[in-house]
């Protein structure tokens, strides 16, 4: 206890706390006892090299922020997410992804028809065989959703009037509604180099919107339909919580990593996200790109946070932004627009395929080129 | 040599102000990022070079004996390629016959320097790693975050304040141990 008493004195002695009689009684006493002048020397170098290391670790954390700005922004060339970025954030930048999809397909079904007809000519090949039917299998159900997708793209173009000019989309997140009258919380990385901006529900509807609200020190944003088609919601089946959720609460989430909506669920892992960054949870949670900006729902029916990122390196590591933010982010537009969160929610008890059904219409796909 | 807006520009970095970084980013980062792009590297090895490289202006603004004798982009760039010079090599990437800009100014001193801090601040975040919970966030929350000792209490439910600090000192005790241990062990 003495010793704690004598390191508090030598850290106030050291930070200028001290008033002039104590500092004096201090010195008199490193004076008088070499042990006690060594303990000083010795705790102050090492206070020092605690202070110095925060300060790094502050200075980091500053030029972090900066760089991930101007990433954004275009000035500094986005690197292929090697060695320093650890995060990958969960929207999609579909455009590639379909080119993709469609060489793939387009590579297999010349393959698997040329492989086809080579085996029904002749039974002769076994060595090949038994590896195109594995392949087969396993991009069967790619081609079939790519077969789906083209479908419905010949379905829609086939249609004269099409509902509203669509702008051609180039990423693909998650966003959902706070307030009935359609206003939708998303990532603020989702939406950050937009210039257009759609949402779409489960149906295939679509309304444009605008953001209201970004941070990107917070990655949250706000957007509102500005469509004459939305029609206002009369409630929100959820509520939006205000305080920490617990370690170990189950948590589920509805997101667009796919043209469909798609359901995961998890549980809370830790009350803090990315290297202790406190604004965030950690949750253990299958996601992929386009999952960004989905709702974290625990069984009660309460969002508690919102997905937006997850770690490169490791499966299943992924980071919340705690729902508080969003009460916060309100209190800073408060004055320009009139949001009103959903003070309880109507889920609550309802087994999960009754809960889904009611969510699902409230979280939208965002959109956008 | 160096004028007044470069000067308030290095009192801003010296304080951490968002503001001054990113001015300094923008000023500096493309010629940067062009010669590591010309010379072998990825983009993200310019931002890694870049980084490490404020961070060496950023101690020397906040040392004591702080003078820079040039223009920050004539010493950005001098510390970027000798830091790119140094990764090449270690990467074992390094074509002796390319040569690659000319030497600019002397800064052996200043990375040294760098060197010996960044060992210290290693030391430091290790000797972090090992005292584990509750002490690690408990000294995060006090020195790195700043927390009023109230907040810590509350925060990780100590029931009141001298209670936290007690548990504080235990820990930050524990820290220097292990601390020196590696530091008189020459790191």
């Amino acid at each position: 206890m003495d010793d704690i008493l004598l390191l508090d004195a030598i850290e106030r002695y050291k930070n200028g706390e001290m008033t002039t009689q104590e500092r004096i009684f201090l010195e008199e006493l490193r004076k008088n006892n070499p042990d006690i002048d060594q303990l000083a020397v010795e705790h102050i170098f090492f206070l020092q090299q605690l202070e110095n290391a925060a300060n790094i670790k502050h200075f980091k954390q500053s030029l972090d922020e900066v760089e991930s700005k101007l990433v954004n922004e275009g000035v500094i060339a986005r690197s292929e997410l090697k060695g320093k970025a650890k995060l990958v954030y969960l929207w999609n930048r579909s455009r590639r992804n379909i080119a993709v999809a469609a060489s793939i397909a387009l590579i297999v079904s010349i393959f698997t028809a040329g492989m086809f007809s080579a085996y029904t000519k002749k039974n002769t090949d076994k060595v090949i065989t038994p590896l195109v039917d594995y392949k087969f299998k396993q991009v069967d159900a790619k081609l079939k959703q790519f077969e789906k997708k083209l479908d419905q793209a010949a379905v829609v173009s086939a249609l004269p009037v099409a509902p509203k000019p669509k702008i051609e989309a180039n990423f693909r997140a998650t966003g959902f509604l706070i307030d009935v009258t359609g206003y939708i919380v998303t990532n603020a990385h989702v939406i950050n180099k937009a210039r257009n901006l759609i949402v779409e529900n489960k149906k295939g509807d679509q309304f444009y919107a605008s953001p209201v609200y970004v941070s990107t020190s917070t990655d949250l944003a706000i957007l509102k339909i500005n469509d004459t088609s939305f029609r206002n919601f009369t409630s929100l089946p959820y509520s939006i919580r205000k305080s920490s959720a617990e370690l170990g609460e189950q948590i589920f989430t509805l997101g667009y990593p796919r043209d469909e909506v798609v359901y995961g669920e998890g549980y809370l892992s830790a009350k803090s996200g990315y290297s202790g960054d406190t604004s965030s949870y950690q949750i253990s949670i299958s996601v992929n790109p386009g999952n960004s900006g989905g709702p974290v729902i625990n069984r009660n029916g309460e969002v508690i946070g919102i997905i937006s990122s997850k770690e490169t390196n490791a499966d299943g590591v992924v980071f919340a932004i705690k729902s508080k933010n969003i009460y916060n982010a309100l209190d800073e537009i408060t004055k320009s627009e009139k949001i009103k969160l959903p003070s309880s929610g109507t889920i609550k008890g309802l087994d999960r395929v009754h809960q889904i059904k009611k969510i699902e219409d409230c979280v939208f796909m965002v959109k956008g080129n | 040599m160096i004028n007044n807006k470069e000067q308030l520009l290095l009192e801003g970095l010296a304080a951490n102000e968002a503001g001054a970084i990113e001015t300094i980013y923008r000023e500096n980062y493309g010629i940067i990022q062009s010669f590591i792009l010309k010379n072998n590297g990825y983009p993200e090895d310019a931002r890694d070079i870049f980084q490490e490289a404020m961070i060496v202006l950023y101690q020397k603004a906040v040392s004591d004996s702080f003078e820079l004798s040039c223009q920050v982009k004539t010493y950005l760039y001098s510390v970027c390629r000798r830091l790119w010079l140094k990764k090449l090599q270690q990467l074992q990437r390094y074509n002796p016959a390319i040569e690659i800009g000319e030497e600019t100014i002397p800064i052996d001193e200043d990375l040294e320097d760098h060197e010996k801090k960044n060992e210290d601040f290693l030391l430091m975040e290790q000797a972090m790693d090992k005292i584990g919970e509750p002490c690690k966030s408990l000294l995060e929350a006090y020195y790195f975050q700043k927390k009023s000792m109230p907040e810590i209490a509350d925060f990780f439910g100590y029931t009141n304040a001298d209670n936290a600090k007690t548990q504080k000192y235990k820990c930050l005790v524990r820290l220097k141990k292990i601390f020196f241990a590696q530091y008189k062990n020459g790191g």
